[in-house]
């Protein structure tokens, strides 16, 4: 969270819009190619139903334990004949997802709190950081598990339990950047105009909340990735027979003395998906943090 | 900076407040009558009333809050449902296992971690510094289990150089087990050294530009003197603060690299009482997960004002 108010020293106090990340996109070349490399990766998950050669589910028990090129099974089959580029092309469209909406429930919940906490101050900041704190205070695994636990296991509740695992992320950058907002002049001169709050958040804050949020949320996603994939891998997560990146390498992990593909293959998957997610981050931050460009 | 040791540890008071409240929700977040989930098979009439009698669930929340406050502060974490056994007596017996392999994985990230971020501060810009950084981006994007398990394939199936599973004390047989602890060990503290090398690389760069450096050099002072003896010492500091954060978190890390490697600590104690119901269990390991990470947290920021006495007047 510390290059949150170095991003936001960087720019110019005016409203921001996420054109100017499509800028960094063409003009820095690391920022470009995880760009493509995620862009890659959503594509996947869009058309793998269409790519993919089998049907991710169908069992064909005399196809199983083939190796990786075999004529119609690039990768190979699993234990049950199932054609393992087409489970792990869908795992993408779980993985992906799982992800989005756990970094939405994050986003949301936490950017609420710390724009509440950050603007309104006083008790609310008081109390509201307080809850933040409490939340911190759980290594993000434990809590995630925590909450699966007492949830239930399941993807829904995989989703719930890392969204509430980032909400406290979201919200010390929020409250952090609203913080360090609220004393500039444009701000301090809009509500001496007689701006109201709203307005004062809808045009002023928010916009200028967007590019250390956007650097944020792909990080966010790569962490979302991993605990969705570790808490499938506990049993936690996905359930049996949905194509899961996590639990195909938990299946495929009894198998590793003489198929070990099985799983390699989809923890190579989930190894380039964070990668690229947290390469984006990463070039994203570099190339807003006015400390690092020099 | 006794006033800042005091705001400190007033200000996790609260903190500490609520996350009892959260692990003691734990149970309750549970669909159904924690009486019936506490007992799992054993539901006779009796045993439920007792339990209804003993945790005050007939009561408003905040009693049996209070009531089961009382317990943990007397060091009466309840039993396992499976086994009947004390949790606390449950999880200190598999604590000195977690320890190890813990203490075992963040020597091995430091190992990784300081020669690699310095050669990357000092030749920065470097190929080197390029793959360095590259490899700090992989090893954070790489989930545990799976280099577990690639581990496990490489060195203990295919090269049989490591035993798999199993866990032999250190004061039993040190050099048993350290194979043991090896391969869960490097698995666990991947992702730690990752990190640590990101933190002394851009310690040492901030470190290597300040001018005592310059003086040291222009004093006549070989680059390798400076390197080690002037710039490391303080480029660790922010490195240190990043590790007690770490060794508060070693129950985190065990829960998915004890259950690759069948290790027998506290991280696979929570997984299987999770698929046994047993909630008494998973709240103590939830409870002292949280609190360790809230000490070590507290004692990095203490760490961090004893070292820099600016932050204690911020």
């Amino acid at each position: 969270m510390s290059n949150a108010p170095a991003i936001v020293a960087a720019q110019e106090p005016v409203r921001r819009t996420p054109i100017a990340l499509l800028d960094l996109i063409r003009t820095h070349r690391r920022v470009t190619f995880a760009f493509a490399l995620v862009a890659v990766l959503f594509l996947i998950a869009l058309v793998s139903p269409v790519i993919s050669p089998h049907d991710p589910l169908a069992v064909r028990p005399d196809d199983s334990y083939l190796p990786p090129l075999t004529p119609g099974h690039v990768l190979g089959t699993d234990e049950l004949g199932r054609d393992l580029l087409s489970r792990v092309l869908w795992g993408a469209r779980v993985s992906l997802p799982v992800a989005f909406v756990a970094v939405a429930v994050g986003l949301f919940a936490g950017g609420l709190i710390g724009l509440v906490s950050g603007y309104a101050g006083g008790v609310a900041d008081l109390l509201l950081m307080r809850f933040v704190d409490a939340l911190l205070a759980f290594p993000g695994l434990i809590l995630a598990i925590a909450v699966v636990a007492a949830l239930g296991p399941g993807l829904r509740n995989a989703m719930i339990a890392i969204g509430i695992v980032a909400v406290p992320v979201y919200a010390r950058l929020v409250r952090a950047v609203v913080l360090q907002l609220k004393q500039m002049e444009f701000i301090v001169a809009t509500r001496a105009l007689g701006a109201t709050p709203l307005r004062l958040v809808l045009r002023h804050l928010i916009p200028n909340l967007l590019n250390p949020i956007i650097v944020q949320v792909s990080l966010s996603a790569g962490f979302a990735i991993l605990a969705e994939a570790t808490l499938s891998f506990l049993g936690l997560g996905a359930q049996l027979p949905t194509p899961d990146w996590g639990q195909m390498i938990n299946a495929g992990a009894s198998f590793l003395t003489n198929d070990p593909w099985l799983a390699i293959v989809p923890g190579a998957a989930i190894s380039i998906t964070v990668y690229s997610f947290n390469l984006l981050g990463d070039s994203l931050r570099d190339a807003l943090d006015p400390r690092l460009r020099s | 900076m006794t006033a800042y040791v005091l705001r400190r540890l007033l200000l996790m008071l609260p903190v500490a407040f609520l996350v009892t409240v959260g692990v003691f929700m734990l149970i309750h977040l549970s669909p159904g009558d924690p009486a019936l989930i506490i007992l799992g098979e054993d539901r006779s009439p009796q045993a439920i009333a007792q339990i209804h009698q003993e945790l005050g669930l007939d009561k408003p929340l905040y009693v049996q809050y209070g009531i089961w406050l009382g317990h943990i502060v007397h060091g009466d974490w309840g039993r396992s449902i499976t086994t009947h056994q004390p949790v606390a007596v449950a999880i200190t017996e598999r604590l000195p296992a977690t320890i190890e392999l813990g203490l075992t994985a963040l020597l091995w990230s430091l190992l990784v971690a300081i020669p690699l971020g310095t050669i990357a501060a000092v030749r920065r810009g470097s190929v080197a510094d390029s793959v360095a950084t590259s490899i700090t981006v992989a090893g954070v994007s790489i989930p545990n289990f799976f280099i577990g398990i690639v581990l496990i394939f490489v060195l203990s199936v295919t090269l049989r150089l490591f035993p798999f599973g199993g866990y032999v004390p250190f004061l039993t047989d040190p050099l048993e087990s350290l194979r043991h602890v090896a391969l869960p060990a490097i698995a666990l503290g991947t992702a730690g050294a990752a990190i640590n090398m990101r933190f002394t690389r851009s310690s040492m760069i901030e470190v290597l530009n300040h001018d005592y450096i310059r003086t040291a050099r222009a004093k006549g002072a070989s680059w390798r003197r400076v390197v080690f003896v002037h710039a490391l010492k303080n480029a660790l500091i922010p490195v240190v603060t990043i590790v007690g954060l770490q060794i508060g978190g070693i129950i985190e890390g065990a829960v998915v690299t004890e259950t690759v490697f069948t290790w027998p600590g506290v991280g696979r104690l929570a997984v299987e009482s999770i698929f046994n119901r047993d909630y008494t269990v998973v709240q103590g390991i939830v409870l002292l997960a949280a609190f360790s990470y809230m000490v070590a947290n507290l004692l990095v920021d203490l760490a961090y004002a004893w070292l820099d006495p600016r932050i204690s007047y911020a």
